[in-house]
């Protein structure tokens, strides 16, 4: 492998191949997919947050013209079992999956679906869908994570019980799970420090945000096969959804993952799938389904709210002794919030002897969580690094040293006793020490400068990729991992530096389930890792036998081949060479077409570390925060495409800033009252500076080039970072997400009368 | 309810017919009956900008207006932004400065940016982030976007300037 000076190709930014089409709006999403004789579907979805289903009478829906089928949660198998479908970085039970596609006798949130049309018009299917009658009985309402812990609330389902490494509850409760982490002795650790800060968190549920929404087209053949072109982050995980849900077969299923609006963990899983698939087997026509916006708020995961209860001890060095963490993530109507990702990555960033994390997995009647972006650990970093801020504040220690004097290293542990391979926490913070941004001055009236650090493990996984050769020398590159950000850029790049080829020489395109072999999916920042080794190992599978081919075109044995920069030559014999091109164009003559796979797996983790800094301004009037200056820090491990990296680490840094100071899920009684873009605010060009990073390169243990996943720890410190710059532009400690001008300003005139009453 | 109605209007450059339901929306119409995909629908209610094209010069999301409404209008969608294969300077630097991730943004802040261009050449980055505010991007923290719309500018003044020579 080569070394970092001699990269060709690694580490520079050429234009991706892939976005010639999206700037001419050539490119298929979605949405985009129309086919002969398409019906539009549309959802009927539940307008009460819990309630029995009674009856259904769909009779003046089908009588309506241009209405070709309804179908309802009794078209759906029943599922009994508690068998697990994979969506991403998690798994959810079959029966759950169901229910969120079409409600079974029973709705557990506002939002679910209920029935859904195929009409010949968008405007008949809606209009279709007013013509259902559905009757409901109403039943009492949870939509709070601690009401729903007590022992007298409403149930949600009255066959869950508490799953932790104790076994199951004994009797049925909203808390669907536990997890526990634990080391040393945590009074004992507390008794011995100088300082000790408790304090409580609330976050709320937010969304993903991708701008394209949710999205399914199927159409099921005579013979029963079928084929979706859907949005998603996972072909093959919506394969398997809609295999399980349907009871169908995987090999009768074809999944066509559409280029995609953005997932950020959002779309791995099958809400719309199933229902057109079953629409268009009633049909026989092909049926697309488009969620609107107030849809994807409501009917599609958001990420958790959360309660959080921290109490971090210091020695009066700075030396951390001990922690304590107690944490409530909301689930939404069925059981798989992030809390594990919780536990394992607040307090993993520093070595500290005593701790105790004890987290909750809770229903409420809210939409079910999925995955976003680093799922769990923003909320939990949001409480630990202001925490750390505030105990490195009451001892007089920089906030980057107090971190920088506990941060851990290569062989430390997380808080699940896993130890960490190559990391790069230390030299991110040094180089967040040494940055200029830390060492200008910020001065005046209301403004205030934050720190906070974010720790997410990645993901590896499964990838296979395929290349295949043209007889004009070029190389096709087919890729299982459907492309958010530019990987089929950063994939060719890798084909282009092994091969020794230009970067226009090889093309890249992403592959359906029945054209390239099994992957997991783009999510858990694994695609640049885990499929780069895929690819990686595929050039030398495709050297490997070229040198086989070069040898005959040499007339020489395969061992005497050597391959350097482009070209296979005779060892020993410099001039005797042909060129990588010349081979390709020539494999038909030198034994025949072939192609090289490469197939990763079982990879060692390669974890990331971020940081952000911020200057900002508040309004003493109005409580508005206003954003001069950010950085945002990350151990990239190797950067294949910089401008595709920082475009992760400003994208992950916008998110979380829309999560510290705007954006949250509204709630009265389980109904959302802002499930529009007006009322539930994403960040825009106005509200943002420049977003500046700062990329540090520490190898990772395995893999090639040493590359680390990049796509999620960027959102983690945002909010924390916010809260301490708030902090000390303002003197007030925010507690709770989002920030919102309301929350500062109310927080500032507590503060105002508590000083003055002091005085007083 | 009423029949379809004939529209005629100038889209991309060429004059042209469609027929549309009163109720539907220009976006609507745009795609789902001229198979114009390249605009696209992120909320449908006015907020996300994905959807904007250009009607007689001015922005304008295009899943609020009515299709029956383009009468006699002259729209520009992101599919009439290159002359054949040769792309708009905004389409070319937009891929030089990576100023897309998922790209579903993309044609909004094109157009939205023409838009901006169009009647101010040179603008400053405050400028920039006002008139794009009302397009929403998810991936990308709006820094290469902004970077290459004021580059874009740049590039635009730059040819105008040559052509100016050239006929002087
Ligand atoms: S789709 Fe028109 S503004 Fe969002
Ligand atoms: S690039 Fe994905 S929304 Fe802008």
């Amino acid at each position: 492998m080569a070394t970092a000076t001699q990269y060709r190709v690694i580490g520079t930014r050429p234009i991706r191949p892939d976005g010639y089409g999206k700037v001419t709006g050539k490119d298929q999403y979605g949405a985009d997919v129309i086919l002969p004789g398409m019906l539009y579907c549309k959802v009927l979805r539940s307008p009460h947050p819990h309630a029995i289903i009674k009856a259904i009478d769909v009779s003046k829906a089908l009588a309506l013209p241009g209405v070709m089928a309804v179908v309802t949660g009794d078209d759906l198998p029943r599922i009994e079992s508690s068998e697990k479908v994979s969506s991403g970085e998690e798994t959810i039970e079959a029966r759950f999956m169901t229910a969120l596609c079409l409600a079974q006798d029973k709705v557990y949130f506002k939002g679910q679906p209920v029935a859904a049309v195929a009409a010949t018009s968008l405007a008949t299917a809606q209009e279709a869908l007013s013509l259902i009658e559905v009757e409901y009985e109403p039943l009492p309402v949870v939509d709070d994570v601690l009401e729903a812990m007590k022992e007298d609330a409403p149930l949600l389902h009255g066959d869950l019980y508490t799953e932790s490494l104790a076994g199951k509850g004994s009797k049925p409760s909203n808390i669907a799970g536990r997890v526990e982490h634990a080391r040393g002795d945590v009074d004992k650790g507390m008794a011995e420090a100088d300082v000790v800060i408790e304090r409580e968190f609330r976050t709320q549920m937010v969304h993903q945000g991708y701008i394209e929404p949710t999205n399914s087209t199927a159409y099921v053949a005579p013979d029963g096969r079928i084929t979706i072109w859907t949005s998603t982050q996972g072909a093959w995980d919506i394969r398997n959804q809609v295999a399980t849900i349907l009871q169908i077969p995987e090999g009768m299923i074809r999944v066509i993952p559409m280029e995609i609006g953005g997932g950020f963990g959002g779309k791995f899983t099958a809400y719309l799938d199933p229902v057109v698939v079953l629409l268009s087997q009633k049909t026989g026509r092909p049926v697309k389904a488009v969620m609107t916006r107030a849809e994807v708020f409501q009917a599609t995961g958001p990420s958790s709210g959360t309660y959080i209860r921290l109490k971090i001890g210091a020695k009066r060095d700075g030396t951390l002794v001990a922690a304590d963490a107690f944490m409530v993530y909301d689930a939404g109507a069925f059981p798989g919030s992030p809390v594990g990702g919780a536990s394992v990555t607040g307090l993993s960033p520093y070595n500290i002897p005593n701790f105790k994390i004890l987290g909750f997995d809770v229903v409420t009647n809210r939409p079910r969580v999925k995955a976003y972006r680093a799922p769990g650990a923003t909320a939990i970093a949001f409480a630990v690094e202001t925490v750390l801020d505030e105990i490195a504040e009451r001892l007089g220690i920089d906030p980057v040293d107090l971190r920088l004097k506990n941060a851990v290293g290569p062989g430390d542990r997380m808080t699940n006793g896993v130890p960490y391979p190559s990391i790069g926490f230390r030299e991110l913070l040094t180089a967040v020490k040494e940055h200029p941004h830390y060492n200008a001055p910020l001065e005046g009236k209301w403004v205030g400068r934050g720190f906070a650090a974010g720790f997410w493990m990645n993901g590896s996984g499964v990838s296979t990729v395929h290349l295949t050769f043209n007889t004009d020398g070029t190389v096709n590159l087919i890729e299982g991992s459907t492309d958010i950000g530019g990987t089929r850029a950063t994939m060719a790049q890798i084909v282009a530096e092994e091969l020794w080829l230009e970067m226009e020489e090889v093309k890249p395109m992403v592959g359906d389930t029945q054209i390239v072999g099994f992957n997991d999916g783009t999510g858990g920042s694994r695609t640049t890792y885990s499929t780069g080794v895929a690819v990686w190992k595929a050039c030398q599978n495709a050297i490997a036998e070229f040198k086989v081919r070069a040898a005959r075109m040499l007339e020489v044995d395969a061992e005497e081949i050597v391959f350097e920069a482009g070209d296979f030559k005779v060892k020993g014999h410099p001039d005797r060479s042909v060129n990588i091109r010349e081979v390709i164009r020539n494999l038909r003559h030198t034994g025949g077409h072939f192609e090289a796979v490469g197939v990763s797996g079982g990879l060692k983790m390669a974890p990331a570390f971020g940081a952000s800094l911020v200057d900002l301004a508040v309004d003493p009037e109005t409580g508005k925060v206003e954003i001069l200056r950010w950085t945002q820090f990350q151990d990239v491990g190797k950067a294949i495409h910089p401008s595709y990296v920082e475009g992760q680490l400003q994208g992950g840094a916008a998110q979380g800033i829309g999560w510290a100071l705007y954006e949250e899920y509204i709630f009265r009684d389980g109904h959302m009252l802002n499930p529009t873009f007006l009322d539930y605010r994403l960040p825009t060009a106005l509200d943002l500076p420049m977003i500046d990073t700062c990329i540090i390169e520490v190898p990772a243990s395995d893999g090639p080039y040493g590359v680390r996943g990049v796509g999620e720890v960027s959102i983690v410190p945002p909010p924390a970072a916010i809260a301490n710059a708030i902090y000390r532009a303002t003197g007030v400690r925010m507690n709770e997400l989002p920030m919102t001008s309301e929350r500062v300003w109310r927080a500032m005139s507590q503060r105002q009368s508590r000083v003055e009453q002091e005085a007083s | 309810m009423l029949g379809k109605v004939v529209v005629r209007a100038v889209l991309n450059g060429q004059e042209c017919e469609f027929l549309a339901d009163p109720r539907q929306t220009l976006l609507e119409v745009l795609r789902e009956e001229l198979h114009l995909t390249g605009t696209k629908e992120g909320c449908g209610n006015g907020n996300c900008g994905a959807c904007t094209v250009i009607v007689n010069g001015r922005p304008v999301n295009s899943c609020l207006m009515l299709a029956v409404q383009a009468q006699d209008a002259v729209i520009e969608t992101v599919e009439g932004l290159a002359r054949g294969s040769k792309l708009h300077p905004l389409q070319q630097v937009f891929l030089e400065e990576a100023a897309l991730q998922c790209g579903i943004c993309t044609p909004g802040f094109l157009m939205a940016a023409k838009a901006l261009l169009d009647v101010n050449p040179d603008p400053t980055e405050a400028e920039v982030r006002h008139y794009l505010a009302g397009n929403l991007c998810r991936c990308t923290g709006y820094d290469k976007i902004v970077r290459a719309v004021l580059k874009a500018a740049q590039v635009l003044r730059e040819e105008s300037e040559k052509a100016a020579e050239v006929s002087a």
